[in-house]
């Protein structure tokens, strides 16, 4: 076994444990944002697919190398794009400026993420 | 290894600290988005750097350097059309597709470095050869796999486990002629014996989602994601990448933490899940009624009623709120039930969806702050406080049956709804849930069901509390 072999080794299990410390720490609320995010980041693959271009000077490598690319630049984008939308809604307070009619159509309302930015001030709460 | 390699790999090093960080600010909903944007830097930095690796390294060539951008481009462009234009119900389909592509292309990292290295002269074999089968057993698995738990999730794909005589010998069959494969791909540089890797771990990919019912896909898209990981990992050992090694386990372990904590709300093992055992469809299709259980049917006015004399209420969502898109109308009922003074929270089941967290998603879009969404360790102990337990499109989750030994949920932890002063049930029918076995909480003399769909059922609430309190 040679040396850098081992050093991947110890690098993966290591990452491995770190893992599962940091992410057994996510409450379950955000169990689907965190497995959208664990999902852009394996889209890190795109690394991989980038550096076939280095070698490859062959139709059959260039056509693995555009899939691979294709296939890794979707992931990490949308990966990326669609846990920052899921993210973007989760909110300490509902925003009382948006009448509760308006939330009927929920694809109409994720059109508009802007408005939805809003900060909220902290208003006293209706409970109390 | 010199001194330009070994800053690059510095910075790959950077990029994974950036993940780690990420995902550790995702302990809590006000930093998690903070995380997402700590991990995409990460990433933009690894792809920065990879393409001043492939600058400096001079050999690509221009077909080469046309292929990657563009593949990359038309790649971008539709990962973002999908996020941006996704509903939230349909979030594991979506990221199904990205388990599939991101293990799909996992995969053609390592087919891509066998061909290599096999037309290389004498065809090197060596420690990284373990790793590339690996990577393309898994990937490929992976991305069939994925795809179809996608076409099942979307519908394109009966949610029915498709069985069929054989298929077990069949599935065996295929594991077999994969990995005897794969061990003949490591004695003797062999393009056929890849080809035969491939295509049957692309089979067996389909063969181990299809006979999962469309109710055990929390797990099976955990489990996959863990793959999916696992397989990019294997990809970072074949190209020598550190960053796709940590990134990969960091992935492999938050799939693997994700499976078990769904098996375990599901009360089943993954094994029992994976050769399949009671899986079923969305919905009961033997509508059983209980024969000697009595139910009480109210109407939407007598529910009204308990609801606005109530001072604290619990609503338990389940997938049949979702199905029916009833989301946004309960976050309504509950807002005017707030501005009553009514205490409202919502309790949430970790299998009440379709993947791990779903229904948290759901609710925060309809505008539901994150404070009222309560997992179940912290809402059970509430419920005997509350006066009212609303539960919409929840059922073997509800069902006290589940703490005696006996029946077929039995240990698999329940949302304790029956210590609830009263409760009052929006079901469709009485037919039975994922489990197929009666509810016990219905025949409670606590109980009251109100039989209408989840989405008309609310919004008539909604009216008739407006009414009674307005």
């Amino acid at each position: 076994m040679s040396t850098a072999l081992v050093t991947d080794l110890t690098i993966f299990v290591l990452a491995l444990l770190i893992g599962i410390e940091v992410i057994g720490k996510v409450p379950a609320t955000l169990h689907t944002p965190l497995m959208s995010a664990a999902n852009s980041i394996h889209g890190i693959v795109l690394v991989g697919a980038l550096l076939i271009g280095v070698t490859s000077h062959t139709v059959v490598g260039y056509v693995l190398a555009f899939v691979a690319s294709f296939f890794a630049a979707a992931n990490v984008v949308g990966g990326y794009a669609v846990t920052g939308r899921m993210l973007k809604m989760f909110r300490r307070k509902a925003q009382p400026a948006q009448p509760a009619a308006a939330l009927a159509d929920g694809a109409a309302q994720s059109q508009a993420p802007a408005q939805r930015q809003t900060p909220v001030p902290s208003e006293p709460n209706q409970r109390s | 290894m010199d001194s330009f390699t070994t800053n690059i790999q510095l910075v790959y090093v950077l990029a994974a600290a950036c993940f780690v960080y990420g995902l550790h600010l995702m302990n809590s909903p006000a930093t998690a988005r903070r995380g997402n944007q700590v991990s995409m830097a990460g990433m933009a930095i690894a792809v920065i750097v990879t393409l001043v690796l492939l600058i400096h390294d001079g050999s690509v060539t221009g077909v080469g350097w046309t292929v990657i951008i563009v593949g990359a481009l038309l790649g971008s462009a539709v990962g973002l059309h999908a996020a941006r234009t996704v509903q939230m119900t349909a979030m594991p389909q979506l990221v199904s597709m990205f388990n599939a592509v991101g293990g799909g292309a996992a995969a053609l990292v390592a087919v891509y470095g066998y061909i290599h290295d096999e037309s290389a002269p004498g065809g090197v074999l060596g420690s990284t050869t373990v790793f590339t089968v690996l990577d393309v057993i898994i990937g490929s698995v992976t991305f069939t796999g994925s795809l179809i738990a996608a076409g099942k999730l979307q519908g394109l794909i009966t949610g029915q486990p498709v069985i069929f005589k054989g298929g077990r010998a069949l599935n065996a069959a295929l594991a077999v002629i994969a990995v005897g494969a794969a061990a003949f791909m490591l004695t003797t540089a062999s393009l056929p014996a890849l080809l035969i890797v491939v295509l049957a771990s692309l089979a067996f990919g389909v063969m181990m989602v299809l006979p999962i019912g469309g109710a055990d896909m929390p797990v099976v898209i955990s489990l996959l994601n863990a793959f999916t990981g696992t397989a990019v990992a294997m990809a970072g050992f074949v190209i020598g990448n550190w960053a796709l090694i940590v990134a990969g386990a960091l992935v492999g372990a938050s799939g693997g933490i994700l499976t078990k904590l769904m098996a375990d709300a599901m009360n089943r093992s993954l094994a029992n899940i994976i050769i399949g055992g009671f899986g079923t469809g969305d919905t009961a299709v033997a509508a059983a009624v209980a024969g000697d259980a009595q139910v009480r049917a109210i109407a939407a006015d007598d529910a009204a009623i308990q609801l606005a004399y109530a001072s604290k209420v619990i609503i338990v969502p389940g997938y049949g709120l979702a199905a029916a898109q009833a989301q946004h109308g309960v976050a309504e009922l509950a807002a005017v039930l707030e501005s009553h003074g009514i205490e409202v929270t919502y309790a949430i089941h970790p299998v009440a969806g379709r993947m791990p967290g779903h229904m948290n998603v759901l609710l925060a879009e309809a505008n539901v702050p994150y404070p009222q969404l309560r997992e179940m360790e912290e809402i059970n102990p509430e419920f005997a406080r509350a006066d009212v337990a609303l539960v919409i499109g929840a059922n073997d989750v509800t069902n006290p049956a589940a703490r005696r030994p006996g029946s077929a949920i039995s240990g698999m932890p329940i949302l304790d709804v029956d210590q609830a002063k009263s409760i009052i049930v929006v079901k469709r029918s009485m037919g039975t849930g994922y489990a197929g076995i009666d509810n016990e909480l219905y025949a409670n003399p606590k109980t009251s069901m109100y039989f209408a769909d989840a989405k008309r059922a609310v919004a008539e609430l909604t009216a008739a509390v407006k009414t009674l309190v307005g």
